[in-house]
């Protein structure tokens, strides 16, 4: 492992956003606009049952009261959602059989991203669902997982072969009328990924899902989610990457994750959306909702996150700890350079009696950007020896950017433990001289410096997607210094 | 292998080093000795970049090329070494990475292939044995939480790994005991050949018992008040500085 990061590190030098090329694909768009028959529209393309374009309309006439939320650190310009695109898809068959009905265009474009559809080349020990603006292109190894009876599909393929399913759990963990971007979320949402593991079964596989933004002017809003049965276990992974365009782009999503007695769900993202360029020009905004409950006993949902791209992100992976004894774990880096802002943090619900959080937050802001964490640790009155650690570190490259911390705690049970810890650091010049003088250039030794200050987060992350972070890290904070 | 002429270098336009001149050739070890503020610490981190410096005047050439125009990683390359006075700590880099990178820089700069994991875990282990230095420090953050001591040590393990042409000691000796300094002067001898040359900048003569210095110079108030062989240290440990001191009056 240490050679290999070693190694990596060592192959890192050039520092572009790798991923911002843009694949030439026939699409099938809906005009710009959002309306009851816009939502209809997308309904009926996908083919839905009734109950989901029920709930998209509710959403939505639910969305049309609310206002965007002004309380977040953050600066957002104003949103035209009339001049927005909210279905686009790359043109394929209606049903894919096997992968040679996929385009060769959305193959390569997935291959010039790392994530191989074909099955006998990829990572072993992965099961990919790669989504593409408003739709799942392919999920592998789908038939192996059920053989175990997991359920490992696209959304909309969960909406049609499993409603009973979605209907029980989609909106249970967060509800439409949870947010401003939850409501629009709920009404437009196109795909996503579904993930099912029943009880007593340990998927054996790192399932992930993979998005992908590619049309113009189009947002994507997609959701994920996973159900996890008594005494189950699933690893999840998401990554996502956009072309480098010079408009904003908006992305709002909802993951829910429901673990039952004793069930482990572990969550990790590694987020590189675009972030815009030097001077702030384009960038997705990533307006996330990612909630977890520990419904069960014993259960425990952990999320990880890796957040290097975006231009604002607004985004608290939360957990509800519902059970006893349940654990809820938070770690996350959240790089920030140029002009990028990011308001992020996770908050923990504690309701069951001995419940845990651990909350681990590494902000790494550079150039004259933002970077916030906020986080709120609540105990509820019968939730007798809650436990919660939090540590939130930040470290500061130049003099231009800003950290700020915003711990909430609200504890309403005497025997609560609440520990909170915060640190803030600046790499220092004498640090950075230090590795010269020993042959190492000033980018190598910052990114030395981060994935050594980040490490205990990365650590968390399964070991094909560490490696990928690492990389993230330095190249996000390229240019940062001298 | 080192020239340097008329150096001059100030601070916020306070002069510090008042014309230095100063040849060292291959072979070599010169010793550097001066109280406290004459500017020892300030000629070592100028040869090896350090930017807060303003060069006033003066050139400084190393193996034939102007070294103050080149980038301090780039000095590392050409096989320049700075033993710190005050070793900085990295937290969360271990040693291990540290040095590996390093390293493969410097092999990369000469052309050669990256040191594959058992090669360098071999060439570790072999320095570690030679400066005597506890196998857990090599396995922490560099310079993390270590002692006064071990910092100095990990310096001169440091230069045991990269193998300098020309390595600058800034009182690498102090806060050493007996046991540690005699490491100290292993890890010098060791690295001496024909083609590799040595400052120790010092304040104690005793180091001098176990590093035979070619020439040891006295730097006082920013310039070289007198250069001279191993006798010279002797001096200055009866006289002390007053000596120095009361010849520059006479001067
Ligand atoms: N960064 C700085 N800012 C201001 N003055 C400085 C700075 N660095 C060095 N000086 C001054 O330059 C002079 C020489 O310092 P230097 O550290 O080179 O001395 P030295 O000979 O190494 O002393 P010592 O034996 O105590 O290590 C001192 O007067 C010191 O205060
Ligand atoms: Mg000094």
């Amino acid at each position: 492992m240490q050679n290999e990061q070693d190694q990596i590190l060592n192959d890192v030098t050039t520092g572009e956003y790798k991923y911002g090329f843009y694949t030439d694909i026939e699409q099938d768009t809906i005009g710009r606009g959002l309306s009851e028959d816009v939502i209809r529209q997308i309904s009926q393309i996908k083919k839905e049952p009734e109950f989901m374009l029920e709930f998209r309309l509710r959403a939505y006439r639910h969305w049309l009261t609310m206002k965007m939320p002004e309380w977040a650190h953050l600066n957002i310009p104003a949103i035209d959602y009339q001049d927005l695109t909210y279905y686009s898809a790359p043109r394929q068959k209606a049903r894919l059989n096997s992968l040679d009905e996929v385009d060769p265009e959305l193959l390569d474009t997935f291959n010039k991203l790392g994530i191989p559809l074909e099955e006998q080349k990829q990572l072993s020990g992965v099961a990919v669902d790669a989504v593409m603006d408003s739709v799942s292109v392919k999920t592998t190894f789908r038939e192996n997982l059920a053989e175990l009876g997991i359920i490992f599909c696209s959304f909309s393929d969960a909406v049609k072969e499993y409603p009973d399913l979605v209907r029980k759990y989609m909106g249970s963990v967060v509800p439409y009328t949870d947010n401003y971007f939850a409501a629009l979320n709920s009404a437009v949402f196109s795909d996503g990924s579904f993930c099912y593991i029943p009880k007593g079964v340990r998927c054996p596989m790192e399932l992930s899902t993979y998005f992908r933004i590619n049309a113009a002017n189009s947002g994507q809003f997609e959701r994920t989610l996973i159900v996890a049965e008594d005494n189950s276990y699933v690893s999840y992974m998401e990554g996502c990457t956009a072309p480098m365009r010079d408009e904003n782009q908006l992305h709002a999503a909802i993951v829910e994750i429901i673990a039952m007695e004793s069930a482990e769900v572990k969550y990790a993202t590694v987020q590189n959306w675009y972030p815009g360029n030097k001077e702030g020009k384009g960038g997705i905004y990533n307006f996330v909702t990612k909630r977890g409950i520990c419904k069960g006993d014993n259960s425990k949902i952990s999320w990880t996150q890796v957040e290097t791209g975006s231009a604002i992100t607004w985004k608290y992976p939360s957990c509800i700890l519902k059970g006893n004894n349940t654990t809820g774990e938070f770690y996350s880096v959240a790089v920030t350079n140029n002009h990028q802002q990011a308001d992020t943090g996770t908050k923990m619900i504690h309701i069951g009696k001995n419940s845990k959080s651990i909350i681990v937050s590494k902000g790494i802001s550079s150039g004259v950007s933002n970077n916030s964490y906020r986080g709120l640790v609540k105990v509820l009155r019968g939730a007798d020896n809650a436990r919660n650690f939090s540590q939130c570190d930040s470290l500061l490259l130049g003099d231009k950017c800003g950290a700020h911390t915003f711990p909430y705690i609200e504890s309403g049970n005497q025997t609560a433990i609440i520990e909170h810890e915060a640190t803030t650091s600046r790499i220092g010049e004498d640090q950075i001289f230090y590795c010269n003088q020993r042959g190492i250039n000033t980018e190598d030794a910052i990114g030395l410096i981060v994935n050594g200050y980040a490490k205990e987060v990365l650590n968390k992350l399964p070991m094909e997607f560490a490696v990928e972070a690492q990389k993230l890290l330095q190249i996000s904070l390229e240019g940062s210094v001298g | 292998m080192l020239v340097i002429k008329d150096l001059k270098v100030s601070i916020d336009g306070l002069e510090i080093l008042k014309g230095i001149d100063l040849e060292v050739k291959a072979g070599e070890v010169h010793a550097i000795m001066g109280p406290n503020g004459s500017g020892k610490s300030t000629l070592a981190s100028i040869l090896a970049g350090r930017d807060i410096f303003n060069v006033d005047s003066g050139s400084v050439t190393f193996n034939g090329e102007d070294l103050l125009e080149k980038s301090p990683e780039e000095r590392a390359k050409d096989g320049l070494f700075l033993g710190f006075q005050y070793p900085i700590e990295i937290p969360g880099v271990s040693m291990v990475n540290f040095l590996k990178t390093a390293i493969n820089e410097m092999r990369k700069h000469r052309g050669q292939q990256p040191l594959s994991a058992s090669e360098f875990l071999k060439k570790m282990r072999e320095k570690k044995d030679l400066v005597e230095i506890d196998s857990s420090l090599t396995s922490r953050s560099v310079n993390e939480g270590f002692s006064g001591g071990e910092k100095k040590k990990n310096e001169i393990f440091q230069m045991a790994m990269l193998e300098p042409k020309l390595a600058i000691l800034d009182e690498t000796d102090s806060g050493l005991d007996i046991d540690a300094l005699k490491v100290v002067a292993k890890g010098v001898n060791n690295l001496k050949s024909p083609d590799n040359a040595t400052i120790v900048i010092t304040h104690y003569q005793r180091l001098l018992d176990y590093i035979i210095p070619d020439y040891v110079h006295v730097l006082y108030k920013g310039r070289i008040v007198r250069s001279g062989g191993k006798e010279l240290a002797l001096m200055l440990e009866e006289k002390g500085y007053d000596w120095v001191r009361n010849e520059e009056v006479k001067l």
